[in-house]
């Protein structure tokens, strides 16, 4: 080690492992938000480069919308065992039961309802800190967020007034009630990930790679065949070798045909690709300010 | 063998080396989101579905024509009002860098997130209307940059296709500048004529410009020499967190008692003594762990956790420092400040500072001057400092602070003032030298 200098994923590496210190050192009681996706997956593996030797000094929790992929809750499962971390699942559909979350007539996304699902459990366990593992590129009202991202006491951001962040200084000072979501991966872009994924060998949920699957065209994209939105008669279905490039639920995660099969099938996939990673989600295209409403409303 | 590779579409672009930090700031109407929705259109890193959204939003609002502003104008209120209200963060990158840019609004009101923006970069683009030249906003925002010590600035003169492309009115307006720019400390200025709109020297050179011999805006962006924004100078380490496993099955684990944090200075190494303050105790450093196993050896800023050959008084907030190039120590501290609310800084006013990962109560003591951004001259013992003043301070902490003069030493020469009640961030402060350093010669600190 001779020349002192950082590449820039070493550089992304560092700044995200300060982060992670900061919220130990200054919150008492943090959790981490995590569904086994790519992100959460890095967000991770730099929690534990932040703790080592020790165990990590929060619990994970996961909304489960109860609309996910199997495969993604089966590795979120194993992989919170793995560390032996503590994994706190509140679902939706409880949520539903006990009138936290009320889905409006005819309502089958669970977009919406993942919020007061999240909120709740932040009340239940009385987080004051929740990491997450949101990026600015991914989506330009979240382009504008902070790494320390003040909540009030009704989880709403408030992007007209938010606190300057200065040098590495952040300021996590709260009122009782109120609420920091704290994003470490917010200066990553779609590559750094995979490629921190390639340089740190991680696992991730067999969808992100090639496999074959029963898909229908809707709105432009290929959507898993599923249960909950049966293809109607006069839709175009196909078997299709596919990925996720990104994961949400499995009724608006659009697929993209790909013969990706290893993590550097996908970063060449991603130099070479012409839309971007949300391109795939309908629960964003629904209107320019989608990302914006719901994130005022209290999402991640 | 060679060519073919050349020609493989799907080659994979090798891994940029570096990070290149820089904003944009100029006033309303300069047009920076035009400048960095070109910057990325022309460099081909905008995406088909970006395009599109585009192409959507110009045949409602727009009349038909693709309005650049609106990739990084991202919250409805901005887009209805065509203005930026909050930094936007955009990520591009070309073969040669990867590319972190800020979009600072010119807002009067927002300049506070100038400073959020700017504060960390390489590098300051300052726009200019050609058609107006400098106006207080540039002075402000070039004052700015020079007291954040930011290493390069760019200033852009867009709009030049609104002046004819006059070289007279480029040079007129580089004359405006290099006016107050000596009473500035800042090493590296370069003046680009451009038009962000038609995309003349953003990307691609100007047929416009037959007299301007310099690099386009990306060209010097690329090629830039970063000089390490990095102290390596004077070993710094602010201890995040206490590290000490929780009955962990490891029994080699069961007394380990490691400090984490970022190397905030300098570099470290085992076997090397280290002064633990305000301990005031020298210790050797025993290991220096990672995930990735033990090193040797390292650096600012990579974050590590530290073991002491001693078992000393070291929690969150301490200090470990080398020995050679010391820092100060003081509970009187003297600042250059940049105030960004609406409640004023006032004499006898009190607040938390945050310093490295130290939060300490202080009091204003004294407001030594405040800087008169039209003509750039401190005025002495000015009554308040208001939202976006810059001035200078002195304040008394309720415990003394180890800190290095912010010209030093970024990280361990800022802080923030937060405000008691509201817990708004108010200030940015950039700590002026100590005048007295920590005293290693003394024998209290031996063990």
């Amino acid at each position: 080690m001779t020349s002192y200098h950082l590449d820039h994923l070493q550089y992304l590496e560092t700044e995200a492992i300060h982060i992670m210190r900061e919220v130990a050192g200054e919150f008492e009681r943090p959790a981490l938000l995590f569904s086994g996706g790519k992100d959460s997956i890095c967000l991770l593996r730099l929690a534990e480069k932040a703790f080592c030797p020790s165990d990590l000094p929060m619990p994970l929790l996961n909304v489960d919308t109860g609309h996910h992929f199997p495969e993604l809750n089966e590795f979120r499962d194993r992989r919170a065992k793995q560390l032996g971390a503590k994994l706190i699942i509140r679902t939706v559909e409880d949520a539903i039961a006990k009138s936290i979350a009320q889905p409006s007539p005819g309502e089958i996304s669970r977009n919406r309802l993942q919020i007061p699902t999240l909120l709740a459990a932040i009340e239940e366990f009385r987080f004051d800190c929740c990491i997450g593992g949101a990026r600015r590129d991914e989506e330009k009202a979240r382009a504008k967020e902070r790494f320390f991202s003040f909540r009030d006491s009704f989880g709403q951001w408030d992007p007209k007034n938010q606190r300057p962040e200065i040098w590495n200084l952040y300021n996590g000072r709260l009122n009782p009630g109120e609420n920091m979501r704290v994003f470490p991966l917010s200066n990553w872009t779609e590559m750094d990930v995979w490629e921190y994924i390639q340089r740190e060998n991680l696992e991730v949920p067999s969808i992100y790679f090639s496999h074959n699957r029963r898909c229908v065209r809707r709105a432009g994209q290929w959507l898993p065949v599923n249960d909950l939105v049966p293809p109607k008669a006069n839709e175009d279905v196909r078997d299709l070798v596919v990925r996720v490039r990104t994961i949400g639920d499995i009724i608006s995660t659009g697929c993209v045909e790909s013969p990706a099969t290893t993590v550097s099938d996908i970063i060449t996939e991603i130099a070479a690709a012409r839309v971007t990673e949300r391109g795939s989600r309908a629960d964003d295209k629904s209107s320019e300010a989608a990302m914006e409403d719901r994130k005022k409303a209290g999402y991640f | 063998m060679f060519t073919e590779d050349l020609m493989t579409p799907s080659a994979p672009v090798p891994l940029p080396v570096d990070i290149l930090r820089f904003n944009t700031c100029g006033s309303v109407d300069d047009g920076k989101s035009t400048l960095i929705g070109r910057l990325l259109y022309d460099s081909k890193s905008l995406m088909e579905d970006q395009i599109e959204a585009l192409e959507r939003s110009a045949d409602i609002t727009g009349g038909g024509q693709i309005n650049l502003a609106n990739l990084t104008d991202g919250l409805r209120a901005e887009r209805e009002q065509g203005i930026t209200i909050d930094v936007a963060y955009r990520y591009f990158a070309t073969p040669r860098r990867k590319f972190i840019i800020a979009d600072t609004p010119g807002h009067v009101q927002y300049t506070r997130n100038m400073v959020t923006g700017a504060a960390t970069a390489n590098l300051a683009i300052i726009l200019v209307d050609a058609r107006t030249g400098v106006i207080e906003q540039s002075r402000r925002h070039t004052a700015i940059a020079a007291m954040l010590r930011i290493p390069h600035l760019v200033v852009a003169i867009n709009k030049m296709d609104l002046v004819g492309w006059s070289e007279q009115r480029f040079l007129a307006i580089r004359a405006e500048f290099e006016e107050f720019l000596p009473r500035l400390d800042i090493k590296d200025v370069k003046f680009i004529p451009m038009s962000a709109l038609n995309g003349d020297n953003v990307v691609d050179a100007s047929t416009h410009t037959p007299w301007y011999q310099g690099p386009t805006l990306l060209g010097h962006l690329e090629t830039v020499h970063i000089a390490s924004d990095w102290n390596l100078q004077g070993f710094r380490f602010p201890v995040q967190w206490v590290n000490r496993p929780n009955n962990p099955t490891n029994p080699e684990l069961h007394d380990f008692r490691g400090f984490s944090g970022q190397i905030a200075g300098g570099i470290v190494r085992t076997g090397q003594k280290v002064l633990a303050l305000p301990a005031g105790v020298v210790t050797t450093v025993k290991e220096i762990w990672t995930y990735d196993g033990p090193v040797q050896e390292a650096f600012c800023p990579q974050s590590v956790t530290i073991v002491l050959e001693h078992d000393i008084d070291v929690s969150r907030g301490s200090m470990l420092i080398g020995s050679d190039y010391l820092p100060g120590s003081s509970s009187d501290l003297q600042a250059e400040i940049c105030w960004m609310h609406p409640r004023a800084l006032q004499r006898g006013k009190k607040y938390f500072l945050k310093h490295t990962t130290h939060t300490v109560q202080v009091i204003v003591t004294e407001l030594v001057s405040k800087l008169n951004l039209a003509s750039l001259e401190s005025e002495r013992d000015p009554a308040e400092l208001g939202l976006n003043d810059i001035g200078e301070i002195r304040l008394h902490s309720a415990k003394p602070l180890v800190f290095d003069g912010y010209s030093t030493n970024r990280l361990t020469g800022s802080f923030i003032l937060i405000e008691p009640g509201t817990n708004a961030t108010v200030g940015a402060g950039m700590l002026l030298p100590p005048r007295e350093l920590v005293c290693s010669e003394n024998g209290d600190y031996v063990i």
